[in-house]
């Protein structure tokens, strides 16, 4: 005989006790209203002025009025605990204000000159101080590829190797080496350009060129290269090596043709990282490429034009024409770094969701 | 019926057993070997072509060229530079790069700990996602981009902000003005450099603060702390050495910099103490300034500096690279 469970109708809810109730809600909001309202009363009265003013007033104003009410309703460690709270969101403001400042200002002053012209001529014929509608950076687009490209064909290999010699290999000299690229992520791009110089410039080739911009843009992107596709290594399961090696293949072919692949996605994660840490360097590019004006296709020989280097010139040159120039140039760098950093991202995706 | 004895008379051999690597695997590692150890020569090469190229220039000043605070380059008639005669020395611009770079981290170290501090125990899930995308993007940004919203964007609000604290700090010996120029000062450069390395720092010591023992975070509050007091009972003691690493790397990318210091500073060889006044030294923008006119020697004596900046930065980086890394091991 089986008994009859009678049908349960209610649902359970689960509950949050922790979260802030709607009274909470309301006096946490006007304590900002009050807060704001003392900050234009009291800049208003007094000899303060400025936005600084504004600022500084009502950051004590909410400290103050957070304390007082928290110290009332639960004494004087709730009191502290509203004042680092305080403070912690006014850091996050404050680091915020940079990043939507420049956002802001690229926006606002790139936009005078996107023309579409920009991405079919070169400078060859032009000045940075002609009209915005002749002229353009194609010989920057061309150029900063072509060195990236360098760059990368170089790095990759490399940054790779080192990578499988840190998580794979595990020798002897891991522990220095991981340091040493450590290091070597922090040397200035100035010290990379006058390392090219000193090392091929001045030596072989004599005169810059798109080839040695390219080397100098390796030097800064095999670190960044090297610590990321370390990260993606590391995270591949043990297990995967184990059976690798089980089912009787060597290292050299469990790592080629399991470890690698199962990595695939991050590395190339890696190598998005790289090529946007690199594509903005603009001091060792001024030394040692050349800095051309028009398209050249021949990384050998001849001055090539790249990205900073245009915008620097632009920049430089200090009329209202070729600052409007520098800023649709770096518009234009800023999306496709954008780009890339997004296409890493939704690579990468499942990596950084811990 | 018995089993005939096997007679052969030759035993088969052995099967050698080895955990000898294969030929494959042999020349395997010895190329991974060879990629690892790229960084040490890239490294060891930069030390010794910088150092051949700025060796005459060394050897003629000596130390007169850390501590000696002139730039002099002096041409005979017929156009060749006198090494003997010329003076280069790098201390005006080593004293400005270290100004410049001690504001910044002065300026970035709050901001990005409490920024970190809200990221890793206050913010909630989106907002979370969102800031650490903006942060890390922000850490991409092109070095001149900052320089470039440095000079037209922050320039005019630094200099007011200069002005406010010469005008309420004045008595500090640093905050002295002897002349009324507070146009492209080390404290303009020094604030652009923090904006450059907050979110640096910022990500490092996120990282670091989210490494704090999970047991002891829950042990804080099961004992009845705030989260304020949970995180100055647990999370700073654990993470302070780890910030102060987080805020050396910034130091070390601070005194690298070039085109964003370029661009806001002014290039002034003389030693000043004085962050506000409209005159500073930046090894690494000295670089670039003197390099377009510069003849053979000069190139020289820059190369010289050029070393004297990379065996600085690497100092400081590696200093920095031993307090994270010991830090995040830490099992205290």
């Amino acid at each position: 005989m089986t008994a009859k469970i009678p049908e349960v109708k209610a649902k359970v809810k689960p509950t949050k006790p922790w979260a802030p109730t709607t009274r909470e809600r309301a006096v946490d909001i006007g304590a900002i209203l009050l807060a704001i309202l003392g900050t234009f009363i009291a800049v208003g009265l007094s000899e303060l002025k400025g936005k600084l003013a504004y600022a500084g007033v009502f950051l004590l104003l909410i400290i103050s009025i957070n304390f007082i009410q928290n110290y009332l309703r639960s004494g004087i460690a709730a009191a502290k605990d509203s004042i680092a709270s305080t403070f912690a969101v006014a850091g996050v403001l404050v680091t915020l204000l940079p990043i939507v400042s420049i956002l802001y200002a690229i926006f606002e002053r790139g936009k005078t000159g996107l023309k579409f012209n920009l991405f079919t001529s070169d400078m060859k014929l032009n000045g940075p101080n002609d009209p915005l509608n002749q002229g353009g950076l194609l010989h920057a687009l061309v150029g900063s590829g072509i060195m990236v490209t360098i760059a990368l064909l170089i790095s990759l290999p490399i940054g790779i190797l080192t990578a499988i010699y840190l998580t794979e290999i595990k020798g002897l000299l891991t522990r220095p080496i991981k340091f040493l690229v450590q290091s070597m992520s922090g040397v200035p791009s100035i010290v990379a350009g006058l390392f090219i110089l000193s090392a091929i410039v001045f030596p072989i080739t004599k005169t810059p060129s798109g080839l040695m911009g390219g080397f100098a843009l390796a030097i800064l992107m095999i670190p960044t290269i090297a610590r990321t596709s370390e990260e993606v290594l590391l995270l591949i399961p043990e297990d995967l090596r184990e059976a690798g090696v089980a089912l009787g293949g060597t290292q050299w072919r469990t790592i080629s043709q399991i470890v690698v692949p199962a990595a695939k996605s991050g590395l190339i994660t890696a190598v998005i990282l790289g090529v946007a840490r690199v594509a903005g360097e603009t001091a060792p590019l001024v030394l040692v490429s050349g800095g051309g004006d028009a398209v050249n296709l021949n990384p050998a020989a001849g001055p090539m034009g790249s990205f900073p280097f245009y915008i620097w010139k632009s920049f430089t040159f200090g009329t209202p024409e070729s600052i409007a120039r520098a800023w649709a140039g770096i518009f234009i760098l800023l999306l496709l770094i954008f780009a890339l950093f997004i296409t890493a991202r939704l690579l990468g995706g499942d990596r950084n969701k811990k | 019926m018995t089993i005939a004895p096997n007679r052969s008379t030759s035993l088969p051999a052995r099967r050698e057993l080895s955990n000898k690597p294969r030929l494959s695997d042999r020349v395997f590692r010895g190329v991974a070997t060879g990629g690892g150890l790229s960084s040490l020569v890239i490294l060891g090469l930069i030390f010794i072509f910088l150092a051949n190229q700025g060796y005459q220039v060394l050897k003629s000043e000596g130390f007169g060229f850390i501590t000696g605070s002139n730039w002099l380059v002096v041409q005979d008639n017929a156009g060749i530079t006198d090494l003997a005669a010329s003076e280069f020395g790098i201390a005006a611009m080593l004293v400005g790069t270290l100004l410049c770079a001690t504001i910044a981290v002065i300026i970035a170290i709050p901001i990005s700990v409490l920024c970190a501090l809200y990221l890793t125990f206050y913010a909630p899930q989106v907002i979370k996602r969102i800031m650490v995308a903006l942060i890390d993007l922000m850490a991409a940004f092109p070095s001149i981009l900052f320089g470039m919203w440095g000079f037209f964007v922050l320039m005019p609000h630094a200099e007011y902000w200069a002005r406010l604290l010469h005008k309420y700090f004045g008595w500090l010996p640093f905050f002295k003005m002897d002349v009324d120029i507070f146009e492209r000062s080390p404290f303009v450069a020094g604030v652009v450099l923090a904006t450059m390395i907050i979110p640096i720092i910022t990500s490092i010591s996120r990282e670091i603060f989210s490494q704090t023992p999970l047991d002891r975070i829950q042990a804080a509050y099961a004992l009845g702390s705030t989260r304020w007091a949970m995180i100055k009972a647990v999370v700073i003691p654990y993470g302070r050495s780890g910030v102060v690493g987080g805020a050396m790397l910034g130091l070390g990318r601070a005194m690298g910099e070039t085109v964003a210091v370029y661009t806001v500073l002014n290039l002034v060889y003389q030693i000043n103490w004085q962050v506000l006044i409209g005159a500073g030294g930046n090894m690494a923008s000295m670089i670039l300034l003197k390099f377009g006119e510069a003849g053979p020697t000069e190139i020289q004596a820059l190369m010289a500096a050029g070393l004297a900046l990379f065996i600085l930065t690497l100092i400081v980086n590696s200093i920095a690279n031993i307090i994270v890394s010991k830090t995040g091991s830490k099992g205290r």
